[in-house]
């Protein structure tokens, strides 16, 4: 169940080498999980997580409903589907735990990411960042002379284009939120 | 119409309203206010254990033994790490316990205060749920919340975190009925999955019942269901260790216990079905052995009500998710209503009992010494007439007290299963013994393992509780030996009992009785000596040193391919099953 790959075409006897039955494509999900908003829930997910050895690519969490004392986690994983779907499990049993949504499966979803980016440099670097972040609708939130935060939302990927884009522009740091997700409709 | 009270006298209130007669306990400075009420009253028996490892399991005895929920009482710090060990071995066979811990008061925490643990980050991982109480206002709440979590789907064990100041505070008290959960699981089988088992339990020609804890965890109710369904279908029925007791060993069904110590029929059964009906398991690794080689013809349902448990392991085609008696109510009745027939399965059964013919517990009693099947053979033949209650250690004692013990009704058989603790059953059978005094109820042990908890035969003693200690003594950490007899060369590395104490005379400095044997001839009327003693007896029999224990399917082999008695052994494991426990 880590992340290691196992080499086509390998053979193992190992008991722990589970479900030869299942496929072992290795595929990306969102998850949506509503949680009691008490001490200690994201710990209980994340201590899930690192104990049951499933990878995090990324994880936001905040209140959504305040009276209500809930939060909303979004969690990007990746695994098999059978991994998934014990995630999915898992996550269920937690008694915090309300609501498990993996929106993949669900129907189609929004995703959205919002990123900070330096980019320092002058001359026509620093012109040329401007002028992509214009392609990209990125905002300037701050400026001097010798850089730029840009503020850019979009998909995950849709912000990895452009943070390979500002690289060679002077690129010195990058904040990302990691995911917030919705199904459509 | 609200009451007020301090917290510590909240805690006692609660645990009243929710039926505990008995707390399993050690005092300590976070849970003097606690135990100043407990002094204060007389309803609720206050059993002072001598470790608090020894109160969890002594909880964890009580309930699975009463199918209530146990509750211990320990303080902060070292009282809840010792507490540890427990809520892990609970968690892993699902028994109801509650543990409520002492801690700094709130002022206090994250100070490094003395006797300060962050005890719900240290249990988070090893209970179903835990709390940390900051206010007085809801503790009781969370308390009657705790007993509906532990209590509710999978069952398991609760953990409630008291600060000191909130066990002396003033609130108010809320009883159960006014407190709200969101927590409730899902109990009833969907329909279209029960009428999916019902097609092929009408069809199967090689079938097999594969039960487990889950049904002892249902309720009384299951096993009298299951019964009734095993009966219906005529089909063989095996159960994991977990699960002994839901049929009974004298049922003609019955095929004894599966898995990596199971018998030859029943993994032989389990490999060549063409259905498999699980109730209540969870296709643990010493059940399936090398998992792409497991029961490769058949078609599999799944009773679980923990949606984790299906396709965790092993994918199965008509998963059930739901609560054993609920969805094997509604399997019967969908049977009788649809006046369902099985298919002939007398060819199965014919094969069945030609893997009978092997007698895969054969061992013959000669020589000196007493033979470890034999002392538990012996046990049985005079034991089972009484009202009794098994509890064992964890190793080769255990799985011959499971091979050649018969359990008859559920609740009678308490095992660390899925943890494996040494130390478990010394303290589980003190919590046995005072849930039913008039019982007979014996812990089956190795030496090494008792020695782990034995500090708890004063507890025994001061309550005189008359838990027979059936100490299987063959100086060696036996199934440790076993293992590096066959994949270590027969280099013993430490497995070996040194410098051990006699037990006779460790018996008599706690004021109990002590009885050794070790003359195969004097066996019979030494167990009837333990038995007619009415109080506490360390019975320490001495047995063969080096006898292993069979059949057993080698890790990382698959169910037929299992050694039998007498075995070759050297070999028998490759490096890739060495490295599986």
């Amino acid at each position: 169940m880590s992340a290691l790959k196992i080499k086509k075409g390998a053979t193992s006897h190992s008991a722990y080498n589970l479900r030869p039955a299942f496929s072992e494509t290795i595929e990306r999900h969102t998850l949506a999980v509503v949680v009691g908003n008490e001490p200690g829930v994201l710990a209980r997910v994340i201590g899930l997580f690192s104990g049951r050895g499933y990878n995090i690519e990324s994880l936001t969490v905040a209140e959504i409903d305040h009276e209500g004392h809930r939060s909303r986690i979004t969690i990007v994983t990746t695994g098999t589907p059978q991994v998934i779907e014990q995630i999915r499990a898992q996550l269920g049993r937690i008694v915090s735990v309300h609501e498990v949504h993996d929106l993949t499966v669900e129907g189609p979803s929004v995703e959205r990411e919002l990123a900070l980016l330096k980019v320092k440099g002058t001359g026509d670097k620093r012109l040329e960042a401007m002028r992509m972040a214009d392609i990209f609708r990125a905002k300037a939130v701050d400026s001097t002379l010798e850089s730029f935060v840009f503020e850019l939302t979009g998909t995950p990927e849709k912000i990895d284009a452009f943070i390979d884009l500002m690289r060679p522009l002077g690129l010195s740091d990058i904040a990302r939120t990691g995911v917030a997700a919705l199904s459509r409709g | 119409m609200t009451r007020q009270m301090t917290g510590a006298k909240m805690v006692v209130q609660a645990l009243k309203d929710q039926g505990v007669d008995t707390v399993f306990g050690y005092p300590g400075g976070a849970v003097l206010p606690i135990y100043d009420e407990i002094f204060q009253q007389n309803e609720i028996q206050h059993i002072l254990v001598r470790h608090e490892q020894g109160a969890v399991h002594a909880a964890e005895g009580y309930a699975r033994s009463t199918g209530k929920p146990g509750v211990a009482l320990v303080t902060s710090g070292p009282g809840a790490t010792n507490a540890v060990t427990g809520l892990t071995d609970a968690l892993m066979d699902s028994i109801p316990i509650i543990v409520l811990t002492g801690q700094v008061p709130t002022f206090m925490i994250g100070s490094d205060a003395f006797q300060e643990a962050d005890t719900v980050g240290i249990t988070r991982p090893c209970t179903k749920h835990n709390w940390l109480v900051k206010e007085t206002d809801r503790l009781s709440a969370t308390i009657h919340e705790a007993f509906h979590v532990a209590t509710h789907g999978r069952p398991g064990p609760v953990l409630i975190d008291i600060p000191k100041d909130v066990q002396f505070a003033t609130g108010a008290y809320s009883p159960a009925h006014a407190v709200e959960t969101h927590y409730a699981p899902r109990t009833d089988g969907d329909p279209e999955a029960i009428d999916a088992l019902v097609d092929l339990i009408e069809t199967a020609t090689r079938p097999v019942f594969y039960t487990g804890g889950g049904v002892i965890n249902s309720g009384p109710e299951a096993s009298q269901l299951l019964r009734e369904l095993v009966a219906e279908t005529d089909f063989p029925i095996t159960s994991t260790l977990m699960g002994l007791g839901a049929y009974p060993a004298s049922g003609k069904n019955w095929l004894g216990m599966l898995g990596m110590h199971g018998l030859y029929e029943a993994n032989m059964a389990m490999h060549d079905c063409d259905l498999m009906i699980n109730i209540g398991a969870r296709f643990d690794d010493r059940i399936t052995g090398r998992t792409d080689a497991f029961s490769p013809k058949s078609k599999k349902a799944h009773i679980d009500i923990d949606p984790s448990s299906i396709n965790k392991v092993i994918h199965v085609d008509v998963p059930i998710l739901g609560d054993v008696a609920t969805v094997l109510k509604a399997v019967l009745a969908r049977w009788k209503e649809r006046g369902s027939k099985t298919a002939d399965i007398s060819a199965w059964w014919d094969e069945i009992k030609e893997w009978r013919k092997i007698n895969c517990l054969a061992f013959t009693q000669e020589g000196p010494s007493i033979k470890p099947q034999y002392a538990l053979e012996r046990l049985e033949a005079l034991t089972k007439d009484h009202d009794r209650y098994i509890c064992t250690e964890v190793g080769q004692h255990q799985m011959w007290a499971a091979q050649y013990l018969g359990f008859e009704e559920p609740n009678r058989w308490m095992t660390s299963g899925g943890l494996g603790t040494m130390g478990y059953g010394h303290p589980a059978s003190i919590g046995v013994q005072l849930a039913h005094p008039d019982a007979l109820v014996i812990n089956v042990a190795g030496e090494a393992s008792w020695l782990m908890n034995m500090q708890e035969m004063g507890t025994s003693v001061q309550y005189r509780l008359p838990v027979k200690q059936f100490i299987l003594n063959n100086e060696r950490l036996g199934m440790v030996r076993q293992w590096q007899e066959l994949l270590h060369g027969e280099r013993y590395s430490q497995s070996w009992s040194e410098a051990l104490p006699d037990f006779v005379k460790l018996a008599e400095a706690f004021g109990a009785k002590g009885i050794m044997v070790s003359d195969p001839a004097d066996l019979d009327d030494a167990i009837q000596e333990m038995i007619n003693h009415d109080g506490p007896v360390l019975f320490d029999c001495l047995v063969e040193k080096h006898e292993n224990c069979f059949p057993m399917i080698p890790s990382g082999k698959a169910h037929n391919e299992m050694l039998l008695a007498n075995a070759q052994t050297q070999g028998q494991i490759t490096a890739t099953g060495a490295v599986l426990v």
